[in-house]
């Protein structure tokens, strides 16, 4: 990777590293605005400080609402990262080069809003240390603690080693275009890089023991957080096969996610020549194929539960199938698995365009489904009284704005200290292409091979899962 | 290339010296930590008994209500509410009285109108249930199990809710994260989160009158005799009669948490 001086190569450090050098006005407007959304939330969060949770819709029956649902939300999101880029590696998917970096920008950003969920939700939020000081390993509180922080641990080396190399060259090539502290950031995180043979050596050992260990971490990690619920005695939660349904569930929403903010910056930082539609198909079929494990574990909960029709579980799969909670839950069912199942199962809709709708559907059916669990598990009266309601306050509108705009915001500023490619990774599998191209052997290309067509070039549409089209 | 001698030993002094910044940076949490333990603490705002008062005898404290006797006066609740600075705001109760009504297909009614704190009189069971008719109607209160395997100490991630030798779960406030995981895990929704304390408030059986010798609040205060508290070890004591002498039953005996709120002529629809 060290002395390529053709043509691509330049090419996709001129557009790659761009962003990192130029700031446009959108770009300003963007974080301005994110910026005046998260402001309102802290206001906000400021009164629930100042006058207790009193100020949420969260009651002694129904006592968890949006806080909960985007913790779950959001570590569900984190799982895109990580995971997909992780699994992608140790299978050795060629296509993934470009999507890596994006990917586990996204975990680290998601895990870092998700975590900071239930401190909202806690009533005295100034005792968290409490939870180091005093922390007891039966509650399943503590588990979460653990899981997610190793995670995050995780998630930041794995998604900082692969970021060495690249830091590098925003250090060799970065001169005066940045101004001081950026390139003395760059200088100290890339912790002398030089690519030398020793120092590649020990990065691919590096990467390969991190991918490999991310992934159980990864598992484990919304496995404990579907024990949350299933943990109490709580009839709707009373299910073994909870952690397994989150885990799918984690994936499911994170593909969807990965699939937006791609969109987004591909858009924003002019990147369709590395981030072809192809890349979305493929990420479109993953997104297929997780729907189908969504409706089995859905088939598989309610045909039971329906069947039986025992005690407090009726009253649950009454209110959501038909009751109160069946807009929630047929949104989720039908326009958060079913349709989004089809449009990727259909040639003609399954395009860049139609991937994207998809992956919308999928992210609010997922946020439906978690709503679900959350406010419809805990309506199930406990006490025979007439169930309570849920009904959020401004005050948890403003926070989950507030949420998301952090995660914009933050996705946002990473994308003007570190390149959202990752550029090694995609030279080096060019070269590798240049050097099996030599001989001429009729092979397909795996996807980056359209890093050499035109910024407008797109694979066909159609058979999308082949090398991109001519090679064939 | 490669890491020299010399810097390497400067990194690691640099590690070190984040290591014991954070090791300071710990102690002094813990620090703080243990000074809000040592702030006052509402639960301990008891007249200071002498510590050899509150002695945790060898005791195993149970409680038995009499539905049969229950009239729905709401004096329980009331005099909990004073003895135990409950707010009064009706959401918000570590006793209360549940009335049941039973019409002619069996259909189960239940309400608990302000917990029951003014009685029932003027809440008429017609002006909320039209055209129904009553078959029977009885009343049973609630307060905290203090169960044998109590769901909420299991869950509590920082040890603030416990069990007392003596059998009685308790609530350390000055610890309590308020994370309501514990209300949550309660099956019998004993628990709620205090709205100015912001953290798990409940039923102690008046743990500061029992420990020395008296009965609690709520007991006191019944007219009818429907409450009984005491140490059934002792066979004079009104709860070991009760136990004794009569069929008793406990509430969701199912999911193993072994209450030690007995009841007697506890009906069917009762949960």
């Amino acid at each position: 990777m060290d002395k390529v001086k053709n043509g691509p190569r330049e090419q996709l450090e001129r557009v790659v590293l761009g962003p990192l050098v130029r700031t446009g006005k959108g770009y300003r407007l963007l974080v301005g605005g994110l910026v005046l959304v998260v402001l309102w939330a802290l206001f906000a969060y400021s009164t629930q400080l100042r006058d207790g949770l009193i100020v949420t819709g969260m009651r002694d029956r129904i006592l968890w609402g949006f806080y909960i649902i985007l913790f779950v939300f959001f570590i569900g999101i984190s799982h895109a990262g990580t995971l997909i880029s992780a699994i992608l590696r140790v299978v050795k998917a060629q296509w993934r080069t470009p999507v890596t970096r994006m990917a586990e920008f996204i975990t680290v950003v998601a895990l870092s809003v998700g975590g900071l969920m239930p401190m909202l939700d806690l009533g005295r939020p100034d005792r968290i240390p409490n939870l180091v000081l005093f922390g007891r390993w039966q509650s399943p509180i503590l588990w979460d603690v653990l899981s997610i922080s190793t995670y995050l641990t995780g998630s930041i080396i794995y998604l900082y080693l692969p970021l060495i190399p690249d830091l590098a060259i925003c250090r060799d090539r970065l001169g005066n275009e940045v101004p001081g502290w950026k390139r003395w950031f760059f200088r100290v995180a890339s912790v002398g890089w030089q690519g030398t043979a020793r120092q590649k050596k020990l990065l691919s050992i590096a990467l390969a023991s991190m991918m490999v260990l991310i992934i159980p971490v990864a598992v484990s990690v919304h496995t404990v957080v579907s024990w949350i619920f299933a943990m109490t005695l709580r009839e709707p939660w009373n299910s073994t096969v909870f952690g397994a349904y989150f885990v799918a569930g984690a994936i499911f929403s994170g593909i969807a996610a990965i699939i937006l903010v791609m969109a987004v910056l591909r858009r924003a930082f002019h990147l369709e020549a590395y981030i072809t539609h192809k890349h979305f198909i493929n990420l479109g079929y993953m997104l297929g194929g997780f729907t189908l494990i969504m409706m089995y574990f859905n088939v598989s909960e309610y045909v039971v539960t329906g069947y039986k029709m025992a005690g407090e579980t009726s009253f649950h799969f009454v209110q959501l199938m038909v009751r109160e909670y069946a807009p929630f839950f047929w949104l989720y069912t039908i326009g958060g698995m079913v349709l989004p199942g089809l449009i990727i199962l259909f040639p003609k809709t399954r395009t860049f365009t139609g991937v994207l709708v998809a992956a919308g559907l999928v992210l609010v059916g997922m946020w439906m489904e978690r709503f679900i669990i959350v406010v419809a598990g805990l309506r199930v009266p406990l006490m025979p009284y007439d169930p309570s309601w849920y009904v959020p306050t401004w005050v948890e509108w403003s926070i989950m704005a507030g949420a998301f705009a952090m995660f914009g915001l933050v996705i946002a500023v990473f994308s003007k200290l570190f390149p959202v490619i990752s550029i090694w990774e995609v030279a080096e599998q060019y070269e590798e292409h240049e050097v099996k191209e030599a001989p001429a052997l009729g092979r397909s290309l795996p996807a980056t091979g359209s890093l050499r067509m035109e910024p407008t070039s797109e694979p066909p549409a159609e058979g999308a899962d082949h090398g991109p089209g001519g090679t064939r | 290339m490669g890491i020299t001698r010399r810097s390497f030993l400067r990194r690691a002094a640099v590690v070190l010296a984040g290591v014991a910044a954070a090791g300071a940076g710990w102690s002094y949490l813990k620090g703080l930590a243990q000074s809000a333990n040592e702030a006052p603490d509402q639960a301990a705002s008891l007249p200071s008994a002498p510590v050899q008062q509150r002695t945790p005898q060898p005791h195993h404290w149970a409680f038995v209500v009499d539905t049969t006797k229950c009239i729905g006066c709401g004096k329980c609740v009331a005099a909990c509410k004073e003895e135990n600075n409950v707010p009064e705001d009706p959401h918000f109760n570590r006793t209360w009285v549940e009335r049941y009504v039973i019409d002619e297909q069996g259909e189960a009614y239940v309400d608990s109108p302000d917990a029951g704190v003014h009685g029932f009189e003027s809440w008429p069971v017609n002006s909320k249930y039209q055209n129904i008719q009553v078959v029977k109607s009885f009343f049973v209160s609630k307060l905290c199990n203090q169960c044998e395997n109590p769901p909420c100490v299991q869950v509590c991630p920082v040890g603030a809710t416990y069990k007392t030798e003596d059998g009685v779960i308790l609530v350390n406030r000055s610890r309590c994260i308020g994370c309501r995981y514990c209300i949550q895990a309660c099956p019998y929704g004993a628990r709620f989160l205090d709205p100015n304390l912001r953290v798990a408030d409940k039923c102690t059986w008046c743990y500061h009158r029992i420990s020395k010798g008296m009965d609690p609040a709520c007991v006191e205060v019944c007219p009818v005799g429907a409450r009984m508290f005491g140490d059934p070890a002792d066979p004079d004591s009104a709860v070991a009669k009760a136990l004794r002498e009569n069929r008793i039953s406990v509430l969701k005996p199912n999911l193993g948490t072994r209450p030690q709120v007995f009841y007697i002529g506890l009906d069917q629809e009762v949960r």
